[in-house]
């Protein structure tokens, strides 16, 4: 930051009265920018150009698969590993450069809890303190705050190897908010925790938004449109997708959808159904007298669909539109990005019903 | 407090809520009892045999020569045993308990972490054999003896000490495994033990020498005696700042992988 407050200050110098500001750049609105960094183990690439950026306040979630590249981009933004290339930038510091003012600007919640089994909550919560410099009524305040948050008041003085696991994530979380970050990265917040507490959770990471920027991975897709503004879906190291949860399902939708509940379904009425104008293709439900249809893009048949039900006396029971949630954007998403890098499962299993003829 | 100082105080706390340091300890106490015993036993007998052979006489018998200097040789051994168990947890428990990630990106320095780990296992050690010193207090009592090469004798005892468990951190940062640390630290503690004896294969040449040099043992050898000489104390302080560098160097690179 201050090389290139210098190197603007230079420049205005040497130009004369030219202004600093095409030089300098203070873009205050991002706390956290990524900018296309790619990260290889060996020949092994973990993330592959990933680019994106948080604003002050906002809640955003890295939602992926199983080895997608989340818990290597929070490697990198936390400073535990450095990026083979591109930038990451935390607060305007930049990860490789300034590890440490990094450090002092993030709350950081690792996969793992990382717990001291040998130490109570409060011992190791006064010794994240002491790491982080905090000292004396500051740090008993800090203590009682993250105590309070997280409703650990009752095992406050119990070993934390003895705690059970949701326990252990709740004194993790207690541990990256200790010093009021204005940036959290929480690696799945909400592993190990009863559902009672996972909304809980939610709820404390909703009140932080405003105030504080969050990213969080998970893969329990609620919790995305439960808790965050943003989201991004990251596959095989590349983000294929970024846009609000809502947005999403918006631009992946190819038709509207409306499910319709008969009480008596003669042999004729999947016919009738697929006779409305602008239904595009009826599929039998699971249940008898259940339909999914699909239909033109951006038309509402529901009022077409309820004559014709009720004209032709099939005793209508149920009609709603179905809406994708993000649980299909994700796998319509993560699903294409397979076929394209590999042979679809039909044509395998294809071939292997060949050779085995053969 | 200081970040260090916060790391001293928890590793403190954790040697003294696991085992290791009373299991540890209670060893370290009762083979450096049991040693003397033996020594004072030795010297006891060559007094009768003295007192036989002048008829009657009083025998005076240097209990620094039979007694301390054998005890501080033998102390060698025992230190190479007993010290890797006291530092395999160091590194290798945070690597496993996964909160090494923790550590390395709280906002401190690697070196801080490195010193603070090992200051506090060294004033264990220090602890440990500062309670040693009641041997030569309750022998006090009994015989007359010089104090001056036992002092050099314990300046000698903390300074291997410090040495054996720089390497010993150096081993448990190569890995998670705790056991694999404490045979890696034994292994190199053995090793620049018998360089010693390769020196000597090398006789009296340049070569001989800087592989004596390499080892402790002379170095040792020199302080139990009695003799204090600063190319010593250099060994032990140079050999200190490697190790403790190496760690630094070992603990950094476990980002790049």
């Amino acid at each position: 930051m201050s090389k290139i407050l210098l190197q603007g200050i230079w420049c205005s110098f040497e130009s004369g009265a030219t202004p600093l500001s095409p030089i300098v750049h203070t873009d205050t609105t991002f706390v956290i920018d990524v900018h296309n960094i790619t990260k290889r183990y060996g020949h092994h690439t973990a993330i592959d150009r990933v680019t994106f950026s948080v604003a002050k306040g906002e809640v955003l979630a890295f939602l992926g698969p199983n080895g997608a590249g989340k818990t290597t981009t929070m490697r990198i933004l936390t400073c535990f590993m450095p990026a083979t290339e591109g930038t990451a930038r935390v607060a305007g510091f930049d990860c490789a450069d300034q590890p440490l003012e990094v450090k002092r600007q993030i709350g950081y919640l690792p996969e793992t809890p990382p717990v001291y089994q040998e130490l109570t909550v409060a011992e190791y919560l006064t010794f994240v303190g002491r790491l982080r410099g905090i000292t004396g009524p500051k740090l008993s305040s800090a203590l009682d705050q993250s105590i309070g948050r997280l409703e650990l008041g009752s095992v406050r003085h119990r070993l934390i190897g003895n705690l059970s696991r949701g326990y252990r994530q709740r004194v993790g979380l207690a541990q990256a908010l200790l010093h009021d970050p204005p940036v959290l990265i929480l690696d799945e917040p909400t592993v190990g925790l009863d559902p009672k507490q996972i909304i809980e959770i939610r709820e404390l990471i909703k009140s932080l938004a405003g105030s504080h920027s969050v990213i969080l991975s998970t893969h329990i897709l609620p919790e995305a449109t439960a808790v965050c503004q943003r989201v991004v879906i990251i596959n095989k190291g590349r983000i294929v997708a970024e846009d609000t949860p809502e947005q999403l399902s918006a631009r992946l939708r190819q038709s509207e959808k409306v499910s319709i509940t008969l009480k008596t379904c003669p042999v004729d009425c999947e016919m009738k159904l697929r006779a409305i104008p602008g239904v595009l293709n009826v599929f039998p439900g699971q249940a008898g007298g259940s339909f999914l249809l699909e239909c033109e893009l951006g038309r509402d048949l529901r009022d077409e669909i309820a004559r014709v039900a009720v004209l032709s006396q099939w005793g209508l029971l149920e009609l709603r539109t179905v809406s994708m949630t993000l649980e299909d954007v994700f796998l319509q998403l993560t699903r294409h990005e397979d076929h394209l890098s590999e042979p679809p499962e039909a044509a395998v299993s294809m071939v292997v019903a060949e050779k085995t003829e053969a | 407090m200081t970040p260090v100082q916060a790391i001293i105080a928890k590793e403190l706390r954790g040697y003294f809520v696991s085992p290791i340091v009373y299991v540890v300890g209670a060893v370290f106490l009762f083979i450096f009892g049991l040693l003397s015993y033996l020594y004072v036993g030795f010297a006891g007998a060559q007094a009768i045999q003295l007192m036989q052979m002048q008829q009657g006489g009083m025998a005076q018998i240097n209990l620094n020569d039979l007694v301390f200097r054998n005890l501080f040789a033998s102390m060698r051994i025992v230190l190479v045993i007993i010290l890797p168990i006291l530092t395999m947890r160091l590194f290798a428990e945070e690597r496993k308990l996964r909160t090494f990630e923790f550590l390395m990106t709280s906002p401190i320095r690697i070196h801080e972490i490195v010193v603070g780990k090992f200051v506090s296992v060294f004033l264990i050690y220090l602890g440990l054999v500062g309670l040693t010193v009641l041997v030569p207090t309750v022998l006090m009592l009994f015989s007359d003896f010089d104090w001056n090469p036992i002092w050099t004798g314990y300046l000698g005892m903390v300074l291997l000490g410090a040495l054996f468990l720089s390497v010993g951190l150096f081993a448990s940062a190569l890995t998670e495994n705790q056991i694999v640390a404490a045979f890696v630290s034994f292994g190199l503690l053995l090793t620049i033990w018998l360089i010693a004896g390769l020196g000597g294969l090398f006789g009296d040449t340049t070569a001989g020498r800087v592989i004596t040099y390499v080892s402790y043992m002379e170095h040792y050898e020199r302080l139990v005696r009695g003799l204090i000489d600063t190319s010593d104390l250099l060994y032990f302080g140079s050999g200190l700042a490697l190790m403790l560098f190496l760690t630094h160097r070992v603990v950094e690179s476990t980002r790049w992988k």
